[in-house]
């Protein structure tokens, strides 16, 4: 079967690089057919990758805690680019300070994010998540 | 003595340069002013009537041509998103020595379909979507090309899984289709040298034919390149040298003419510094540009409108308004020499700025991103501070005394930090305008050609 395509990447003007690197070799591992777009990526290059890449799903990194402020219509424009329901994850430090994950996973669903995951995740629970949502085995 | 003769046939010259490959010595250079009209022969036949005068009659071995007349290699380009693919194969088609005559991203429409037919391209070059990404966009932009009007042949360069079917779709009416390597096979990631192999494949086989170059044949072995292409090629191997003869490292190269201004680059361009992120597509090797608007007489109102007319005058010492009436002067009279003082310092200053302009567009810029973790550095395109070497030509430039004093505004400017041209290059003319030639000489001779070049550009 034809390898599921993912677009990564750390969204706005975040610099870290090494937690991405991490995720790419997980994901490829797991036998994801990913496209790492690096650090201080912007939502149109996201949405660009996915486009042409014809990807399944677009994972956003966050470290440095404006993922709010960085993610916001990020799924309007989407939509918008033809990416109509994309699967769309967000994880990280996404948040200022410490705030009851309840409540930042609701924000970030509301925005259009089908999955939020906090800090500290393990890549193995993001890779579950994604087999079941995009249906490998 | 082994004599090899090497034609440029341009749209408004004919150039030919005498070679001899043993003593590995320029025996000569003469060009002839030829029009569209005229038969190809005629320009030839004159251009080597000159060069006979100043040599005396020479046998040659073997000729040479490349050319850009009839307008040169027109080609229209096709790519799914615009700062992806649609870069990609305009990249690709630049620097195959095309003129490119139309970029079009996304589906192509019925309005575009009359457009690209209107340009009267050569070839078309059909990519989208990464290997395995999307083949939506290729496949329907096959479809709508396959209603044009024209009959030029297709180059396919896209997602290869759909490759096959625009092939079958496109070739219904019995259009040429070349199918190549994905110009895009991953994300950012570029291959273009097989769809430029292919286009000038097909430059050879149609395009020489169609224009009614190979009357000429008889006299030559062959048309075998666009000029751009020669020109291109002739710096590759100034920069990169041969396997016995070293190169002089990367450079920039600057070709100043009359319509437009072409700008070749021999560079990796990373970032020079680890906090640098490199963003958007990375841009090839080898890399050619052509600034349309910028050119010394036929566009010489771009340059004006590019740096503004308030730098022109200041440069030329002269008011506004008499810089306006000279440069409308000059764009009417396109083959005017300037003789007096105040008409050489408005060329001078309008060829240092259309330099500067062109560079500034080719080379990559910087930009300072502040951070919650401090300053970071965003590079798009080539970083070309650190290249030493600017090879100046162009008619404009290689007859004007000041040539290298032009060639310098390339150079990159303490007020514009976050343009990445060349900081500190040595400028070398090309004042026999052999660069063509050398790029045809360096196809069969390419260590003479090198010397040749490295003689002559001073």
């Amino acid at each position: 079967m034809e390898k599921k395509k993912l677009v990564i990447g750390v969204i706005g003007a975040d610099v870290h690089a090494v937690g991405i690197k991490i995720l790419y070799h997980a994901f490829t591992d797991a036998g994801f057919d990913v496209t790492n777009l690096g650090v201080m990526v912007s939502q149109e290059e996201y949405i660009e990758a996915a486009l042409e890449t014809n990807a399944d799903a677009i994972i956003v990194s966050s470290l440095y805690g404006h993922g709010e402020l960085d993610c916001r219509g990020l799924r309007d424009k989407c939509e918008e680019a033809g990416l109509k329901g994309i699967l769309l994850y967000v994880g990280g430090n996404i948040v200022v300070g410490k705030q009851p994950f309840e409540e930042v996973k609701k924000r970030f669903e509301a925005m259009g994010f089908d999955r939020v995951f906090g800090p500290g995740t393990p890549p193995e629970e993001t890779i579950a998540a994604l087999k079941e949502d995009l249906k490998v085995d | 003595m082994n004599a090899i003769l090497l034609i440029d046939f341009g749209s408004t010259y004919t150039k030919v340069t005498a070679v001899d490959t043993e003593s590995e010595e320029i025996l000569g250079t003469a060009s002839s002013y030829t029009t569209i009209e005229t038969d190809i022969n005629d320009g030839l036949n004159n251009a080597l009537k000159l060069l006979f005068e100043k040599t005396g009659s020479i046998e040659f071995a073997e000729r040479y041509a490349c050319s850009s007349a009839a307008g040169g290699l027109r080609m229209v380009t096709s790519g799914f998103v615009k700062n992806l693919t649609a870069e990609a194969s305009r990249l690709a088609s630049l620097g195959a020595g095309a003129k490119v005559v139309g970029v079009y991203s996304y589906e192509l429409t019925e309005d575009d379909i009359v457009e690209i037919d209107a340009s009267r391209p050569d070839i078309i070059l059909l990519t989208g979507g990464t290997d395995g990404g999307n083949t939506e966009c290729i496949l329907k932009n096959a479809k709508m090309i396959s209603t044009l009007k024209t009959d030029c042949p297709v180059v396919v360069a896209g997602n290869r899984a759909a490759a096959k079917e625009c092939a079958s779709i496109l070739s219904q009416n019995g259009r040429e289709v070349h199918v190549e390597k994905n110009v895009m096979p991953r994300f950012s990631e570029l291959c273009i040298e097989p769809a430029q192999n292919a286009i000038r494949e097909i430059f050879l086989k149609r395009i020489v034919k169609a224009k009614g170059l190979s009357e000429a044949s008889e006299l030559i072995s062959g048309i075998i390149m666009p000029t751009p292409s020669a020109v291109q090629q002739a710096m590759v191997l100034l920069a990169d040298g041969t396997e016995n003869e070293q190169g002089i490292g990367e450079l920039v190269a600057v070709d100043l003419g009359g319509a437009t201004t072409d700008v070749y680059s021999v560079a990796e361009g990373f970032p020079q510094n680890s906090s640098t992120v490199l963003k958007g597509l990375p841009e090839p090797r080898v890399k050619r540009t052509v600034e349309g608007d910028i050119g010394m007489r036929y566009s010489i109102h771009g340059i004006a409108d590019a740096a503004t007319i308030k730098a022109v005058s200041q440069l030329a010492q002269c008011s506004e308004e008499r810089c306006i009436e000279m440069i409308d002067y000059l764009s009417e009279h396109t083959d005017e020499v300037p003789t007096t003082e105040e008409f050489k310092n408005l060329d001078r200053a309008l060829a240092s700025l259309a330099i500067e302009m062109a560079v500034k567009r080719h080379a990559g810029t910087v930009e300072q991103v502040y951070t919650p973790m401090g300053l970071a550095f965003a590079q798009e395109g080539k970083d070309l501070s650190a290249v030493h070497n600017l090879v100046a030509t162009g008619g404009a430039l290689i007859h004007s005394d000041c040539a290298k004093e032009i060639a310098a505004f390339a150079q990159a400017k303490a007020n514009d930090p976050a343009s990445l041209r060349p900081k500190e290059a040595k400028v070398l003319v090309d004042e026999k305008y052999i660069l063509a030639a050398m790029g045809l000489l360096s196809e069969h001779y390419p260590e003479v050609a090198l010397r040749i070049m490295k003689k002559e550009l001073v």
